[in-house]
C-alpha cells in the first residue's frame, strides 16, 4: 500500500527535526543612531538584513531580541532614549524632577505627541505602559530592574509621578527600555500602537517586517521613506543578499569567515562597534567541585581565552576578564586577575584538593559559537588533568535544565545585556554565586546618591567576582555591521540589539 | 469504484486522526516547554509560571488535546503560542511558496527523469547509457545544500542573472518576479529528485525490456516503438507512479534545507522554528496539513495506478517500490 510509506516519512522527519534548535532571543539593549536625521532624501526604502526575527511583537510577552531591534526607537519610544555612547537623554519626557529623598520622580510629558492610531499621548498611557512591564504576567526582562517601583500616578494629562519603595539610581536608564504604548491598544503581539517615526506596515513571519513613515510623527522626519527588515536563518544566505544588493545593511555579522568578502571592497563598509554580548563558561557555584573559588580560578587560568577568540573571530572582539564590557560605566581591565597560566592552574588545583584533576559535564547550546568553544575548552582542560564531557543541548533544553532546574555542573552561554553584572548580587540566579558582600554592594549601588558612588560600588563588586572567578568570562563579541557604501547614518554599536533606522540615508 | 473511493476516504480521515493523536502524544513526550522560548534569562519563578498560564502549557494534556481536536474539526488550527498569529493563516502564507516550489520541481524532475531513465536502460550498451546512470548516482550522493550553494555562486553571485534568495513581499502579485526567485531552488530540488527518479525509471524499463510480453509482441510483428507504447509503458509506469507519489510527498516535507539556503518563507522553515520553540499548535498544524497532503498524494497515486493496471482493481492495491 502506497499510503503506508508516508507515515514513516512524517515521523522520521519530525524526530530528525526535533534535534534542531535555534538561538534564544533573550535580551534588550541600548544604542544610539549615529547623527541626527538630516534633510530627507527622495524617499528611498532601506532594506535591512537580520538574523533576529521577532518571536512576536510584544516586548513584555517574549518578543525577544528581534522586536527590540526592529521596534525600539523606530515604532515605540520611551520616556528616555539611550544615545550611541550609552548616555540617557529625554525623549517623550520633556523634563523630570527627583524628590530630595530620591523616592519620588515627577515626569513632564512632551506636548503634541500622537500614537499611530491618531490618539494623543497622555499620562494615562505612560502609567499603563509602565504597569504592563511590572505586571505579574509580564515576561519583560526589565521587570526585575523596575522592582523598586511602588506606584505610578497620573495627576494630570501631562504629568506622571513614579513612587519608589527604595532609591533606584538606574530608574531613568531603565525607563528608556519601557515602550510607551497606547493604553487602549489591543493585540500588541501581532500589531502595534506606538509614537515612533515609523508605523508597522506588514509582518510576514519568516520573511520580512516592513515599517512605513508615520506622517503624524512629533519629531524630525526620518531620513528615508521607510525600512524593510529581511529575516534569515542562514548567515551565508544573509551575506549573499548583501552581495547581490537585495539588502543594504546587515545589522550584526555573526561569522568572521564572511567578512573577507566585504573588507577591501569599495562597495561595502565594515564597521566594528562595541557589543555587550559576553561568552560565559558559567559554573554551578553551588555544587562541588565548582563551589571552591580556587577550582574556578584554576579552570579560568587553564583556558587560553585569547586563542579561542582568535580562532572564532579572527582578530575581532576582545577578552574582558569579567562581566563588565567597556561600554558600561563601571568597566575596568581585569584580564590579569585570572591570567592564562597552565602552571598556576595546576598549583591551584592541587591546593584545592584535586591534584589529579576531576571530571565534569559541560552543557553546551547547539548553536554557534558554543560547540566550538566547548571543544576548545575540553582540549585546554585536558592539559591540567580535567576531563570534560560535552553535552550538546537545544536552547529550550538549556532554559529548562540549566536555567530553571539548575541541574548542571557548568554551561556555556552568551549573555547579551549591558549592565548585567548586577546578576552576581542575586544568590538565586542560575549560577548560584552567593557572596554577601557582593550582594550588599550591588544593592547599595542601586540606592546610591550619585552615579560616581554607584560606579565605585559596582567596580568593587566586579573586582570581587573576578577574584572569586564567579564564572569564566571568555570573551566579548565584536559588533560588526556591514553596509553598502551608499548608506550612511546607521547605528554601529547596537549595544546588544537596538537598530535605530530613522537616520539611515541611501545614495 | 464509488465504494472503493468511499472506503478510501474513510481510511484517509482515520489515518489523519490517528496521525494527529500520535503526533500530539509524541510531541508532549519530548521534554520542553513553549514558554521557554518567550522567557528571558532573568525571569523569576513567578514570571515563568505566569508565562505558562498565559499560553496554557500548564493545562492538563487531555484538555489541551480536546481543545485542539475540537478546533481541527472546525478547520481551525489554533494560535501560535509564540508568535500569537493564527496557525491556519501562517500555513496558508507558507503554502503560497511551498506548493509551487514542490510542484514545479516535481514537474521539472519528471520531464528530465522519464526520458533519461528510459535511455539509460534502453542504451545500456552504448557509452552514454552508463554515463547517464553514473550522473544519477552522483546526483543522489551530493548533499542538497551543496547543490544550492553551487547554483547561488554561479547564477546569483557571479553571473548576477538570478536572485540569491528570498521571495517577493507581495507574493505572486508579479508572477514573473515570484517565478524568478523560485528558479534556483526549483532546479536544486529537481536535480536531487530526478537523480533518484532516473534510477527507478531505469529499473522499471529494464524489467519491461526483458519481459516475455514485449518479446511476444515483437515476434507478432509490432515495431519496438509500438510494442513499448502499447504494453511496455503501461507496465513500467505502475511502480514509477508509486515512486512519484513518494518523491512528491518527501519533497513537500523535505524542502527545509533548500528553504533555508534560499531564505524562502516556506512550510519547512515554519516547522523547524515551531520545533525549536516547542510551539505545539504550529508543529501540529504543519504536520496535520502535511500528513493530509501526503495521504492525498498517496491516494491519488493509488487511484492512477488502478486506472493504469486493471489487475489492481480486483483487490485493494499495493504499489511496489
Amino acid at each position: 500500500m502506497v499510503t503506508s510509506k508516508f507515515a514513516g516519512v512524517v515521523a522520521a522527519l519530525a524526530l530528525a527535526l526535533a534535534a534542531c534548535g535555534s538561538g534564544p532571543g533573550n535580551g534588550t539593549g541600548g544604542a544610539g543612531a549615529s547623527g541626527a536625521p538630516a534633510t530627507p532624501d527622495a524617499g528611498a526604502v532601506i532594506e535591512i538584513g537580520s538574523l533576529y526575527e521577532p518571536q512576536n511583537l510584544d516586548n513584555t510577552a517574549g518578543g525577544g531580541q528581534g522586536v527590540t531591534e526592529a521596534f525600539n526607537g523606530n515604532v515605540y519610544e520611551g520616556l528616555f532614549r539611550l544615545t550611541d555612547d550609552g548616555k540617557v537623554e529625554p525623549l517623550l519626557a520633556e523634563s523630570h524632577e527627583v524628590s530630595p529623598d530620591g523616592l519620588t520622580y515627577t515626569f513632564k510629558l512632551r506636548k503634541g505627541v500622537t500614537f499611530h492610531s491618531g490618539k494623543a499621548l497622555t499620562s494615562a498611557d505612560v502609567k499603563a505602559s509602565i504597569e504592563r512591564v511590572i505586571a505579574d504576567g509580564s515576561q519583560s526582562a526589565r521587570k526585575s530592574s523596575l522592582k523598586a517601583i511602588k506606584s505610578v500616578e497620573a495627576p494630570d494629562d501631562a504629568t506622571v509621578v513614579v513612587k519608589l519603595s527604595s532609591r533606584s539610581i538606574s530608574l531613568v536608564y531603565n525607563l528608556s527600555y519601557v515602550w510607551i504604548v497606547n493604553s487602549a491598544a489591543e493585540d500588541l503581539a501581532t500589531g502595534e500602537d506606538g509614537t515612533g517615526p515609523y508605523k508597522l506596515g506588514a509582518w510576514k513571519r519568516g520573511s520580512t517586517l516592513s515599517l512605513e513613515r508615520f506622517p503624524g510623527y512629533w519629531g524630525a522626519r526620518p531620513a528615508n521613506n521607510g525600512v524593510v527588515f529581511h529575516y534569515f536563518t542562514d548567515a551565508a544566505a544573509l551575506n549573499n543578499a548583501l552581495l547581490t544588493n537585495a539588502v543594504d545593511v546587515v545589522t550584526s555579522e555573526q561569522s568572521p569567515d564572511a567578512l573577507a568578502q566585504f573588507t577591501g571592497n569599495p562597495d561595502y563598509k565594515v564597521s566594528e562597534g562595541h557589543s555587550t554580548t559576553k561568552l560565559l563558561l558559567a559554573f554551578n557555584d553551588r555544587k562541588a567541585p565548582f563551589d571552591k573559588p580556587l577550582v574556578r580560578k584554576a579552570v579560568s587560568s587553564a583556558i587560553d581565552d585569547a586563542k579561542l577568540l582568535e580562532s572564532v573571530w579572527a582578530g575581532h572582539g576582545s577578552v574582558i576578564g569579567s562581566m563588565v564590557p567597556p561600554t558600561d560605566p563601571w568597566y575596568e581591565d581585569l584580564t590579569k586577575v585570572n591570567p592564562y597560566d597552565v602552571e598556576l592552574a595546576k598549583r591551584q588545583l592541587a591546593e584545592a584538593g584535586y591534584p589529579k584533576g576531576f571530571r565534569f559535564t559541560l552543557d553546551t547550546p547547539n548553536y554557534d559559537p558554543h560547540p566550538t568553544a566547548a571543544t576548545f575548552i575540553k582540549s585546554e582542560l585536558a592539559k591540567v588533568g580535567i576531563t570534560v564531557d560535552v553535552n550538546v543541548i537545544t536552547a529550550d533544553q538549556w532554559y529548562s535544565k540549566v536555567y530553571k532546574d539548575r541541574d548542571f555542573a557548568a554551561t556555556l552561554q552568551e549573555h547579551v545585556n549591558d549592565r548585567d553584572v548586577v546578576w552576581y548580587g542575586d544568590p538565586d540566579f542560575y549560577w548560584g554565586y552567593d557572596n554577601k558582600q557582593v550582594t550588599q554592594w550591588v544593592e547599595e549601588a542601586e540606592q546610591a546618591r550619585t552615579e560616581q558612588e554607584q560606579t565605585e560600588l559596582l567596580k568593587k563588586a566586579n573586582r570581587q567576582i573576578a577574584e572569586d572567578a564567579a564564572s569564566d568570562w571568555i570573551y566579548l563579541y565584536p559588533q560588526i555591521v556591514v553596509a553598502s557604501s551608499k548608506l550612511s547614518g546607521y547605528p554601529v554599536n547596537g549595544l546588544n540589539s537596538q537598530f535605530y533606522a530613522y537616520g539611515i540615508k541611501k545614495g | 469504484m464509488a465504494r472503493y473511493l468511499l472506503r478510501r476516504t474513510a481510511f484517509l480521515l482515520g489515518s489523519l486522526l490517528l496521525a494527529a493523536s500520535a503526533l500530539f502524544v509524541l510531541l508532549r513526550l519530548l521534554p520542553g516547554d513553549p514558554a521557554n522560548a518567550l522567557l528571558p534569562v532573568g525571569a523569576t519563578p513567578e514570571q515563568i509560571a505566569a508565562a505558562r498560564r498565559q499560553i496554557g502549557s500548564d493545562l492538563p494534556l487531555p484538555e489541551q488535546f480536546g481543545a485542539w481536536l475540537g478546533g481541527l474539526a472546525r478547520l481551525d488550527l489554533g494560535t501560535s503560542l509564540v508568535s500569537r498569529l493564527p496557525v491556519g493563516a501562517e500555513i496558508a502564507e507558507r503554502l503560497v511558496v511551498t506548493v509551487p516550489l514542490t510542484l514545479l520541481a516535481f514537474a521539472l524532475a519528471v520531464v528530465v527523469a522519464l526520458p533519461v531513465g528510459f535511455l539509460a536502460a534502453w542504451r545500456a550498451e552504448r557509452w552514454y547509457g552508463p554515463l547517464l546512470n553514473g550522473l544519477a548516482q552522483l546526483g543522489i550522493a551530493v548533499p542538497v545544500f551543496w547543490i544550492g550553494m553551487l547554483l547561488v555562486t554561479v547564477f546569483a553571485l557571479r553571473l548576477r542573472v538570478l536572485p540569491a534568495g528570498g521571495f517577493p513581499r507581495d507574493d505572486w502579485a508579479d508572477p514573473a518576479r515570484a517565478l524568478t526567485s523560485l528558479a534556483l531552488p526549483v532546479v536544486t530540488i529537481a536535480v536531487v529528485m530526478s537523480a533518484s527518479l532516473i534510477r527507478y525509471v531505469r529499473a522499471a524499463t529494464v524489467d519491461v525490456l526483458g519481459s516475455d510480453y514485449l518479446r511476444t509482441a515483437r515476434a507478432l510483428g509490432s515495431s519496438f516503438g509500438g510494442a513499448m507504447w502499447r504494453h511496455g509503458l503501461r507496465n513500467a509506469s505502475v511502480p514509477v507512479i508509486a515512486i512519484l507519489g513518494i518523491e512528491l510527498a518527501t519533497t513537500f516535507l523535505g524542502a527545509v534545507v533548500v528553504e533555508s539556503v534560499f531564505a524562502l518563507p516556506g512550510l519547512g522553515t515554519l516547522l523547524v522554528e515551531g520545533i525549536a520553540e516547542h510551539d505545539y499548535p504550529v508543529i501540529q498544524g504543519v504536520l496535520a496539513v502535511s500528513t493530509f497532503a501526503v495521504l492525498v498524494i498517496g491516494f491519488a497515486a493509488d487511484v492512477v495506478q488502478r486506472l493504469v493496471d486493471p489487475r489492481l482493481r480486483a483487490h485493494v492495491s499495493g504499489g511496489r517500490p
